[in-house]
């Protein structure tokens, strides 16, 4: 689908530019200009797709869903696809856990929801896809989404209704006063649509330097670094690299957008599979601001519970991973 | 004169929308009392999901979104 774009990049950097395509500075800025141009195609195209979709489902609507239908279980399922279709922002997820809290939504299917939101997300999503490929994309997806359904079963199962803050507990007690506002908006598709590509358009504009600068750390190791460098030290049968690798990254925040890129160079030189996955959703899908968000609605401990979920069943899609891609 | 209220806990978006708003009705000569409210608890009291929100004379007219100008302008007429 990207040769012309690989042509394009080739014939830049090694003939207008002039620069050897054997030498490490050439292959460093091929990649670089190939990625770079890939990534931002690829971006604004799943940010106009997921602009679609939530122009037909808005947030709304899809707690109406898990609010009002009988679902027999399949509710944290449900709550964990819509976290993935739905855009992430950090700064939504407070109003968007109490909204669901306050419409009558249980605390363990809410939590599915934050959990698989910030950790599958269109700009993940997006960037994964063009540095590793559809398979992995799906592997990545499918895993966040059954991450945060069987996360959000455990969290349901404790029974956490009272570390939550005393105001909020006071909303889950009024939850019947909610109305149902949602407008339904009939605007035609068609006149929708520039809207939604304008949109995309801003996200992708919000994200450019991240990616660039994701990208140029990627190029710099993938010509620099040599082949295999982190397997003689972080290689497979080291189990210990998967919890290590979790535990870093938590505390860091980081944007999906530069960190993806930097991964994809560290498995080509030797990182495992699982290792670099469960790296990635630590950094996406935890992080200290959203905790420190968090702590308007929940008690600390809360938190540390959610936390420690989260991040053993990160841990685990790690290992399985690297079970899964050394037996392949 | 009409009370704009703009919700969110601070983030980008919020303060972008904020920005915009204080263009238009500089632009439009609108006279309008522009309040940031980010206390959650009090955010929480208009029921909505997603912010950044815009709320005209108490009534939600925008949410989850930074609005564009047009929109601004609809929201107060």
């Amino acid at each position: 689908m990207f040769d012309w774009l690989q042509s394009f990049a080739d014939w830049l950097i090694y003939q207008v530019i002039g620069i050897a395509a054997e030498s490490q500075l050439g292959v460093a800025l091929n990649f670089f200009v190939y990625d770079v141009l890939k990534i931002l195609i690829l971006l604004f195209i799943i940010t106009v797709l997921m602009g679609i979709v939530n122009a037909y489902f808005p947030i709304e609507r899809l707690r109406d869903f898990l609010n009002k239908r009988k679902l027999y279980g399949l509710e944290y399922f449900f709550a964990s696809l819509f976290g993935a279709i739905t855009p992430f922002c950090s700064c939504s997820s407070v109003p968007l856990f109490i909204g669901f809290v306050q419409g009558g939504i249980p605390l363990g299917v809410t939590f599915a929801f934050l959990i698989t939101s910030p950790l599958v997300n269109e700009i993940a999503l997006a960037i994964f896809l063009g540095m590793f490929g559809i398979k992995f994309t799906l592997i990545y997806a499918i895993t966040g989404i059954l991450l945060g359904m069987f996360g959000g079963m455990v969290l349901g199962k404790l029974k956490l209704e009272r570390y939550l803050s005393d105001w909020v507990q006071q909303l889950i007690q009024n939850k019947n006063k909610l109305q149902e506002d949602f407008e339904t908006e009939n605007t035609p598709f068609l006149q929708r649509l520039p809207y939604i590509t304008q949109e995309a358009w801003g996200i992708v504009r919000s994200i450019v330097l991240y990616v660039v600068i994701g990208i140029a750390i990627g190029a710099f190791m993938y010509g620099y670094v040599p082949e295999n460098f982190f397997e003689r030290y972080l290689g497979d049968g080291q189990w210990w690299t998967v919890p290590l690798a979790v535990i870093l990254a938590v505390p860091l925040y980081a944007n999906a957008a530069g960190i993806i890129p930097v991964i994809q160079v560290m498995v080509v030189k030797g990182i495992p599979v699982g290792t670099a996955i469960a790296f990635m959703m630590a950094t996406i899908g935890l992080s200290i601001p959203e905790g420190t968000l968090l702590k308007k609605v929940m008690s600390i401990k809360l938190i540390a519970i959610f936390f420690g979920t989260v991040t053993a069943f990160i841990i685990l899609s790690g290992f399985i991973f690297n079970i899964i891609f050394t037996t392949l | 004169m009409k009370t704009i209220k703009i919700l969110g806990t601070g983030c980008a978006k919020c303060k972008q929308t904020e920005t915009i708003i204080k263009e238009v009705i500089a632009k439009e000569g609108i006279e309008a009392n522009v309040i940031k409210v980010e206390d959650i608890q009090d955010i929480m009291a208009y029921n909505i999901l997603s912010t950044p929100a815009v709320v005209v004379d108490e009534v939600v007219k925008i949410k989850g979104k930074v609005p564009s100008a047009q929109e601004i302008m609809a929201a107060l007429s």
